[in-house]
């Protein structure tokens, strides 16, 4: 196979299964704060209690977060060595500034969070959950900066030899791009943590075991869910698509499917884009909706990818063009779910109502689909630069790492992926089954008696 | 600016080292020490609320080195592909092995991890020996700056080397011995009775075997690269170097026959900052050398990031690194003191 494709799916793959976990870890971090406060300020032991649950998910999924990150930040050097050493000045930077201000913090912290619970008061635990929160947070900062970098590079300058430097600190962490997708994506990770809560709370509810927490998990996946489903569309998703559109059109272009440029552009809902021919096939389209969503006006004209030479177009297509539209669906039907859901709520009928219940059950897996979508559309629509406008992505591999070296530590990670994937499953439904600890009652041994060897 | 920034990532390599160093040097003695599963659990307490944030230092050093030297980040990680990748493998299953072992306690499941943190440790130690002597003695480094190393070749130190040759597998094996003794000598610290006298026993019986190896590894590092000593000569002070390392294992050796450990422990510290230190005095200027010619070394200069991004990172890393100094001196002073079975501890 082709090394550069390989060094493409190596990337894509170990990329796409470490973000599985983070985007949990970032949600969950800030729900966790909430249960904490609430726990606080209401003096409500049940919060407290559901604090602890969650925090035992949030360490496993922590742990697996970590353990497929560390790869990541040696990967740009490992398979992308050129694109590292002309861009390290500028993008080493954030990577740099992640390991310095957010894993320090959250690794110290993690552990008095987890296991200091007795140790520390009531408020200095919660500083403990908060500064967690905050350490995952930064970190989803500085990478959304870097990447942001390759999306839409500013503040740097070409030196001599060729390699790009920094030229405004300021500027490269209020890259507009940067905070656009910044917003756009912390809020893709509280949906995905507010389903999977949603997910567990609706399990414990009709199953009838530990309902009131079931219904604590609901209530506040429900409202967290509700918020960020609604700003992940508006204002987030819909700045970020206008913007997309002013600076990668074709982009857009591919992602809509828009093979040719028109005024009234339609929205193309769901069809197969076909390259060949250069048309979408069994369309189910809506005219003028898409040149209304960039400009505000139906009648303004979207670049299609006839405006394009050939060799400028993203690449796969179809993948793009679906991968938005998984997305974009997927959002569609969050924000829907959770708005009904809200409304029970707010009517008291949620926790009765199994037609609703159901669906929150079986959703959780929809953001995790969702989020992974929107980042392929990112980075597939990106292509085929890997810094846009400078630096193509087949000028940026390894080129002494041959197709069978890359092919052959793609399957290490996927043997090695498979396995922490079963621990994972089987440690999380451990959890889940053994459910929260009530205070008062004897808790579930952790551990039997030590036998001696 | 190359200057404060060659020793910046020295620092940070450095302290990576001490610190994740005593974890795995845990780790390898984990099966040789423990007699019973109370005993294995003492073990993984003792580093199980700080191995994480100790392994961060690697983390922050290999972004550091991306940022200020992208030629040295490029080259040195797409050439040393194989090893680099396993030293991720095993990283992972390090941590997975310390993390995991508590949740369900059934004793093959135990034992599984318990052997993975063996594995994991014991080949991690080796491949970071290995990796420093692959930098003392040079690469294969194309005209374009780059270069890629199979695994091995025909073992031996030339032109065209592989990643283990006689040379870096005797780093490795240093390596082993070094971090098996620093985390020997940090166990006689956190533990009491059995285990801290077996600790003791355990650093003293590497000691005489890591003297033996750091005599050797002189003339073996002159023998793979002969211009070993170039920067020696031209700064005799650097001749500390040599004397501070032989007075760090003496310390080494007293202090753990009187019984007293924090000091012994200590001097195990002095002892790998001063080897490490005296590996990057040897190489500086240069950040990996040649084996095919030095005007294809990789040197500060030609790897050097632009002014302006180094200057923004001077004023960053001071406060970061201040940062990372507060927060370890909390966590380890929340877990000061002996490791016991009572209480919750972190889970271990």
């Amino acid at each position: 196979m082709d090394a550069l494709v390989l060094h493409r799916i190596h990337f894509a793959f170990t990329i796409t299964y470490h973000y599985l976990f983070p985007q949990l870890t970032m949600g969950l971090a800030l729900l966790i704060v909430t249960f904490k406060t609430i726990a606080i300020r209401r003096k409500d032991e049940r919060y407290n209690e559901a604090a602890r649950f969650w925090a035992k998910i949030f360490a496993i999924n922590f742990l697996i977060g970590v353990v497929t990150g560390i790869p990541m930040e040696f990967q740009f050097g490992t398979n992308w060595s050129q694109f590292s050493r002309t861009t390290g000045g500028v993008i080493g930077q954030p990577v740099a500034m992640e390991g310095v201000f957010s894993f320090f913090l959250e690794s110290a912290f993690l552990g008095l969070f987890l296991f200091g619970e007795k140790r520390l008061s009531p408020w200095k635990h919660w500083a403990a959950a908060f500064l967690v929160f905050v350490g995952s947070w930064i970190s989803g900062f500085f990478i959304i900066v870097a990447n942001a970098w390759m999306q839409h590079p500013v503040a740097y300058r070409v030196l001599p030899n060729g390699v790009y430097e920094v030229t405004s600190f300021r500027g490269l962490l209020t890259n507009p791009w940067a905070l656009l997708q910044y917003a756009h994506n912390m809020s893709g990770a509280v949906i995905t943590a507010a389903f999977v809560m949603c997910s567990v709370g609706a399990f414990y509810v009709l199953e009838n075991r530990f309902p009131d927490h079931g219904k604590i998990f609901l209530r506040i996946g429900v409202i967290a869910g509700v918020i960020a489903c609604v700003t992940q569309i508006f204002p987030t998703g819909d700045l970020h698509g206008r913007f997309m559109a002013r600076h990668q059109p074709a982009a857009v272009a591919a992602m809509e499917g828009l093979f040719s440029s028109q005024k009234g552009a339609p929205i193309v809902l769901i069809g197969q884009p076909n390259e060949e021919r250069q048309s979408i096939d069994n369309p189910i389209a809506v005219n003028d909706v898409l040149s209304f969503l960039i400009y505000g006006t139906t009648k303004a004209e979207v670049k299609g990818l006839d405006q394009f030479p050939r060799d400028q177009w993203p690449a796969p297509l179809p993948l793009l063009f679906y991968s938005y539209h998984i997305m974009a669906g997927l959002g569609t039907y969050f924000a829907l779910i959770m708005a009904i859901a809200a409304f029970l709520l707010w009517r008291g009928k949620l926790f009765q109502n199994r037609y609703v219940l159901w669906p929150l059950l079986l959703s959780f897996p929809l953001p995790y689909i969702a989020n992974t979508a929107g980042w392929m559309t990112a980075e597939i629509g990106r292509q085929p630069w890997v810094v846009y406008g400078l630096i193509r992505t087949s000028e940026g591999y390894s080129k002494y790492v041959s197709s069978g070296n890359s092919l052959f530590t793609l399957l290490g990670f996927m043997g090695i992926y498979t396995v922490l994937s079963i621990l994972f499953i089987v440690l999380v439904y451990r959890i889940i089954d053994t459910g929260p600890a009530i205070s008062g009652l004897p808790p579930v041994p952790k551990s039997m008696p030590i036998t001696v060897a | 600016m190359g200057f404060i920034w060659f020793w910046l990532v020295a620092i940070m390599l450095v302290a990576y080292v001490v610190l994740d160093g005593f974890d795995l040097g845990v780790g390898i003695l984990h099966p040789f020490l423990a007699r019973n599963e109370q005993e294995r659990r003492l073990m993984l307490r003792s580093i199980g609320p700080v191995w994480d944030g100790n392994e961060v230092w690697l983390v922050a050093a290999g972004g550091t080195l991306y940022f200020a030297f992208p030629l040295l980040y490029a080259s040195a990680f797409s050439g040393f592909y194989l090893a680099l990748m396993i030293v991720l493998w095993l990283l992972i299953l390090r941590g997975i092995s310390v993390e995991l072992r508590m949740h369900i306690n059934a004793g093959v499941w135990k034992s599984f991890f318990d052997g993975l943190f063996v594995f994991s440790s014991i080949l991690l130690a080796v491949f970071y020996g290995a990796a420093l002597a692959n930098v003392i003695r040079g690469v294969p480094l194309q005209e374009d700056g780059y270069f890629f190393l199979p695994l091995w070749t025909n073992w031996r130190a030339g032109v065209q080397p592989g990643i283990l040759d006689w040379y870096t597998v005797m780093g490795g094996v240093i390596a082993l011995v070094a971090l098996a003794m620093h985390g020997a000598l940090y166990l006689a610290v956190k533990t009491e009775a059995d285990l801290q006298e077996r600790s003791r026993t355990a650093a003293r019986r590497l000691w005489a075997l890591l003297l033996a190896l750091t005599i050797v590894s002189l003339p073996a590092s002159m023998i793979a690269r002969a211009d070993t000593l170039t920067n020696y000569r031209a700064y005799p002070i650097a001749f500390l170097v040599p004397v501070l390392v032989l007075l760090a294992l003496l310390g080494i050796v007293q202090f753990c026959r009187k019984g007293n450990d924090r000091k012994a422990f200590g001097c195990s510290c002095v002892y790998l900052t001063v080897m490490l230190v005296g590996a990057a005095i040897g190489l500086y200027p240069r950040l990996l050398p040649s084996t095919t010619g030095s005007q294809y070394d990789i040197t500060i200069e030609k790897a050097l990031s632009g002014p302006h991004a180094l200057h923004v990172g001077l004023a960053w890393w001071g406060l970061g690194m201040c940062l990372a100094f507060t927060y370890f001196v909390i966590v380890y002073r929340m877990f000061r003191g002996k490791v016991s079975l009572e209480g919750e501890g972190y889970g271990h």
